[in-house]
């Protein structure tokens, strides 16, 4: 980790990856989109409409993952003074905004044919909702403060903030209203989904966790070099 | 010990005297209370089933607006610095000023709120439940209040980022709240103890946050 406090070092090693994970991540979606739209049978209940679940469920896992991924760099940027977690945690946010947004559209388009309604007021979908307020926070708090260095400083705290509230917010909102379906692959006793079924959603979840990486990759790269012309502006204006 | 008293009494005096004290905020409770009937229609029925509810959204309102008040001016004129450079740990100054707004702010909107539901036709035996939430739920909205404050406490437009900043948190204690007043008035209720377990807990955290965050534009 230490290794890649050094920004060019941490370039080299982008440059030589991306690459692989974009051949990586178009491998996988290839694989994956086949066996979701034509290997796995149609619901017996909610006909072709369940093909949305692997769109929509790997969305709203990376959503939460990337809020995690934020949580921890900014973590490190407290803990380590690590100069590339600031760099990390900020380029995250739109990423995970985004993925946030896509479960919501998509759970919205799925719930309009199953529950008769674009939208209704249950438990993970507020949840989801104040998951992307507390995104749109982040990005707002960065955008506020020019002096990216104070701007970090400050991130870090709201990122922290929301991450201790993340589960709260979930708890709560449960106890509050619930009409989703309950976890179906992560529980006691293995997952209560059919094999045809479940192997592509793995699949689709690879492929968006390497989609986010490599993403990610480039949005560090390009802010990396934002703050170089940054400094590099500034030392010119004080020149002249 | 005693440095954090007078800071106290300080700000609950600027608070007295400089206006947008209690009444301010009280005055603003009261047209937001005059407005929602207008808004909704006059039907007794349909307020009734509202109006802890309204209640309770205007209460994050109100303090939510008076939250910049808790920094602002003191990092303006300079005098955070000097509590920041004192030999008090600048947690226990933003929790002390946390304090001061709770007290002026929070608690007594907390406290007059339910009377006032009498404006909207809020059902007897909902007030006592809801008076008491409502005050539980005040230290913690004081708290969370002082986050956002400090987070944008130099920011040209801070007040918009602040509803943004610090609404979502205020979720659970809405829930919470809400769920309190249709449940039974008893101490032991268990969204009233959620609700004091919140209050414990933003005790301890949002002092560490809000000094952080003050701590970043004092530099």
């Amino acid at each position: 980790m230490q290794k890649f406090a050094n920004p060019t070092r941490f370039l080299k090693f982008a440059n030589t990856a991306l690459p692989y994970v974009w051949s990586i991540t178009i491998l996988l979606f290839a694989v994956g989109l086949y066996g979701a739209l034509v290997t796995s049978p149609a619901d017996y209940q909610q006909g072709e409409t369940v093909r949305i679940m692997f769109v929509h469920v790997p969305a709203a896992w990376l959503a939460m993952m990337i809020y995690s991924v934020m949580a921890l760099a900014s973590g490190v940027a407290i803990i380590f003074r690590h100069p590339l977690a600031d760099v990390a945690a900020k380029t995250a946010a739109p990423i995970g905004a985004v993925f946030c947004f896509l479960a919501l559209a998509t759970g919205s388009l799925w719930g309009k044919p199953m529950w008769g309604a674009w939208w209704v007021w249950d438990a993970r979908l507020t949840s989801m909702f104040v998951l992307m307020l507390l995104y749109l926070g982040y990005i707002a708090i960065w955008q506020a403060i020019e002096e990216p260095n104070r701007a970090g400083m400050v991130a870090r705290i709201v990122a922290l903030v929301g991450f201790i509230n993340i589960p709260i917010i979930k708890f709560s909102v449960e106890w509050w209203n619930s009409l989703h379906q309950p976890a179906s692959v992560l529980k006691m006793g293995g997952p209560s989904i059919d094999r045809s079924i479940l192997w592509p959603l793995l699949v689709m979840g690879l492929a968006y966790t390497f989609l986010f990486l490599a993403l990610h990759l480039v949005s560090m790269r390009s802010e990396i070099s934002a703050r170089k012309l940054r400094t590099l502006l500034i030392a010119r204006g004080n020149q002249s | 010990m005693n440095a954090l008293f007078s800071l106290l009494r300080r700000d609950l005096l600027l608070a007295a005297r400089q206006g947008g004290g209690v009444g301010t905020v009280l005055g603003f409770f009261l047209t937001v209370l005059v407005l929602l009937p207008i808004g909704i229609g006059p039907d007794q029925a349909t307020l009734q089933r509202l109006a802890p509810g309204m209640l309770w959204i205007t209460l994050l309102l109100a303090v939510l607006l008076s939250a910049d008040r808790i920094f602002q001016q003191d990092f303006e004129d300079g005098s955070l610095e000097v509590m920041a450079m004192s030999a008090q740990p600048l947690e226990l100054v933003v929790l002390t000023k946390a304090l001061a707004h709770w007290l002026t702010t929070s608690l007594p909107l907390a406290i007059a709120a339910p009377f006032l539901g009498v404006l909207l036709n809020l059902k007897t035996e909902v007030i006592w439940p809801l008076l008491l939430s409502m005050v539980l739920g005040a230290i913690s909205l004081s708290l969370l209040a002082s986050i956002g404050a400090s987070l944008t406490v130099n920011l040209k437009r801070g007040g918009l980022l602040i509803s943004i900043l610090v609404l979502p948190l205020y979720v659970p204690i809405l829930v919470f709240g809400i769920s309190a007043c249709s449940g039974d008035a008893n101490i032991v209720n268990p969204s009233l103890l959620i609700l004091s377990a919140i209050a414990l807990a933003s005790l301890v955290l949002a002092p560490l946050a809000s000094a952080a965050a003050l701590r970043a534009y004092l530099k």
